[in-house]
């Protein structure tokens, strides 16, 4: 792993200790590194917005109606014995002290609040609805606008059926692929451009699970749009349930964001970033193919022949 | 490695403080919320096509109404004129119907349910995420607006409440004439086969089928036909849209 994330350019220039050799493949293709980077700053704030708007009601129900008692995920606060505010997160039946973070937390000013989420979640900080529904719906629309968008540019350039599809051999080999994940050992050679059959999974199911399901979940939520999606609001129970799941289906992308971050941590965090910001990525050279000219500055008459990738 | 990931960790923590201070100084500024506010007309004009003005909101059956329709807002009005008229259990109260219209009328509650009247059973949608359901019953605003006749210059109707949401600052709302004329638009005196309680905005409020709740306004005390709202609050069309909500309030 630390050969891996060793920056190759950073290496003293003699070719011969260069070990193992590395090559510089051109691997995203521009479009792909700018929708990347305009999704990370809408997910982040429509996240951070998200919250805030939770923090009106922070409390989370089943069905078409929030009647008084029946939430099921509820971050409150109450007096202790001391007159101190305690955060209390209630998740069905059982209760627990989340002071400090859920239900309670300091404010800018530094002193107790009763808030769902602390103000260093939420966009803006203090507790500001009109403002938290300005940022999400603005930053849901170019989410959506950037989603189409790569989703159209994957289809006609078939990098969604070439790279994102499994293939027989993916779904043969996913047993393995587990047992690698697990043991954090990832391909450093040809084999680290290709995604593995967990990646194309994962990347599908937020792309096409989640990044769908919490548009309509957060259209379901539209008393003018229930007007046409009302057959859909039924079929997940109701509003308040698209309302949970959109709040679920939130913590997904965070999930997903993590098991990325930290992927791209254990593989190179350098050669990944800069695979995402110029387009270039290094990897280890097989034997069978020639070694790079001099030395691994990315080759200024073209990309090479391998075609850019995720 | 050490370095790299402290290195790493400070440039997170970093990063999320300038983009958190960034946000709330954006949101401060003038232009900020004039920006983001972009949204809303792109919201206005997508969902109208998506869900046009003829499309009904769900009505639901007498087993889905909530055991307790939770009032918002003002539950007690404490103005003088609205004290009077509640200590005569709303005897004399009248709907002013004025602005631009060719007969302005007084209309009290035997009046407007002596015209078009419908009973609808629908979902209530705060903006601050909680839902209910109550069945309302009152006058189709658009009867109203046939029966004073609406000037062709009117864009607006606007309702003007008896509650004080500040001193001197009357809880106001609009909506447009396509909003206004919509089947599921009315002028509600009863709620639950009951005369509607004060907390929920006794004797009348208006009930819209596709906006959220603050643009139901209780209490009614007015009703004006207007080509433009700009000289009425702070310009924006209601209490809460001068505080910074949008005007749409369809999502």
């Amino acid at each position: 792993m630390s050969s891996e994330s060793l920056d190759a350019g950073a290496m003293p220039s003699t070719p011969v200790d260069v070990k193992p050799s590395r090559r510089i493949v051109y691997r995203h293709a521009l479009p792909i590194r700018i929708m990347h980077w305009i999704n990370v700053v809408a997910l982040t704030l429509m996240f951070l917005s998200g919250l805030q708007i939770f923090n009106a009601h922070p409390r989370l129900y089943w069905g078409n109606r929030s009647d008084e008692g029946t939430a099921i995920l509820a971050l409150g606060a109450r007096q202790d014995a001391a007159g101190n505010l305690q955060g209390v997160t209630r998740i069905g039946k059982h209760e627990f002290n989340t002071t400090g973070v859920l239900g309670v937390s300091n404010g800018e000013d530094g002193s107790a609040q009763m808030r769902g989420f602390p103000s260093w979640l939420t966009v803006p900080g203090p507790q500001w609805l009109a403002m938290g529904r300005r940022w999400h719906f603005f930053f849901a629309w170019v989410f959506v606008l950037n989603g189409l968008c790569f989703v159209g540019y994957a289809a006609a350039t078939r990098h969604l059926q070439r790279d994102l599809w499994p293939t027989g051999a993916d779904w043969r080999g996913i047993g393995r692929s587990v047992v690698d994940h697990l043991r954090f050992k990832h391909p450093h050679g040809e084999e680290a451009l290709r995604y593995n059959i967990l990646q194309r999974l994962a990347y599908l199911t937020v792309i096409f699970v989640f990044g769908v399901g919490i548009v309509l979940m957060g259209l379901a939520m539209s008393p003018r749009m229930d007007a046409v999606l009302s057959p859909l609001v039924e079929a997940v129970g109701g509003r308040q349930s698209a309302r949970t799941i959109h709040f679920i289906i939130a913590w997904g992308f965070v999930a997903f964001v993590l098991i990325h971050l930290f992927e791209v941590l254990i593989t190179g965090v350098f050669n990944q970033l800069r695979g995402m910001i110029t387009g270039y990525y290094a990897i280890d050279a097989t034997p069978a193919a020639p070694p790079p000219p001099d030395g691994e500055a990315p080759d200024t008459s073209g990309p090479s022949e391998d075609r850019p990738h995720d | 490695m050490t370095d790299r990931r402290s290195f790493l960790r400070m440039t997170m923590v970093g990063a999320a403080s300038v983009l958190a201070a960034g946000c709330d100084r954006i949101s401060q500024t003038l232009w900020g919320p004039d920006v983001l506010g972009k949204a809303e007309g792109l919201n206005r004009r997508v969902q109208a096509l998506l869900s046009p003005s003829s499309s009904m909101a769900r009505e639901y059956a007498e087993a889905d109404i909530s055991p307790v329709f939770h009032p918002n807002g003002t539950t007690m009005p404490a103005t003088p004129a609205y004290q009077a008229l509640m200590a005569d259990n709303f005897r004399g109260y009248k709907l002013r119907v004025d602005g631009l219209v060719s007969r302005p009328a007084m209309l009290s509650i035997d009046d407007l349910k002596r015209l078009d009247v419908r009973t609808q059973i629908t979902r209530h949608d705060c903006v601050e995420g909680w839902s209910a359901i109550g069945k309302w019953e009152g006058t189709r605003l658009s009867a109203v607006l046939d029966h004073v006749g609406v000037a062709p210059q009117a864009r607006f109707v606007m309702f003007h409440c008896f509650d004080e949401m500040e001193e001197d600052t009357p809880y106001y709302e609009s909506i447009d004439l396509a909003e206004a004329r919509h089947p599921q638009t009315l002028l509600a005196y009863a709620l639950n086969d009951q005369p509607l309680p004060v907390p929920n905005g006794a004797p009348l409020r208006l009930r819209i089928g596709r906006q959220l709740g603050y643009k139901q306004a209780k209490y009614l005390a007015r009703i004006e036909l207007v080509s433009s709202f700009d000289d009425i609050g702070d310009g924006k069309g209601g209490y809460w849209e001068d505080q910074g909500y949008e005007w749409y309030a369809g999502i």
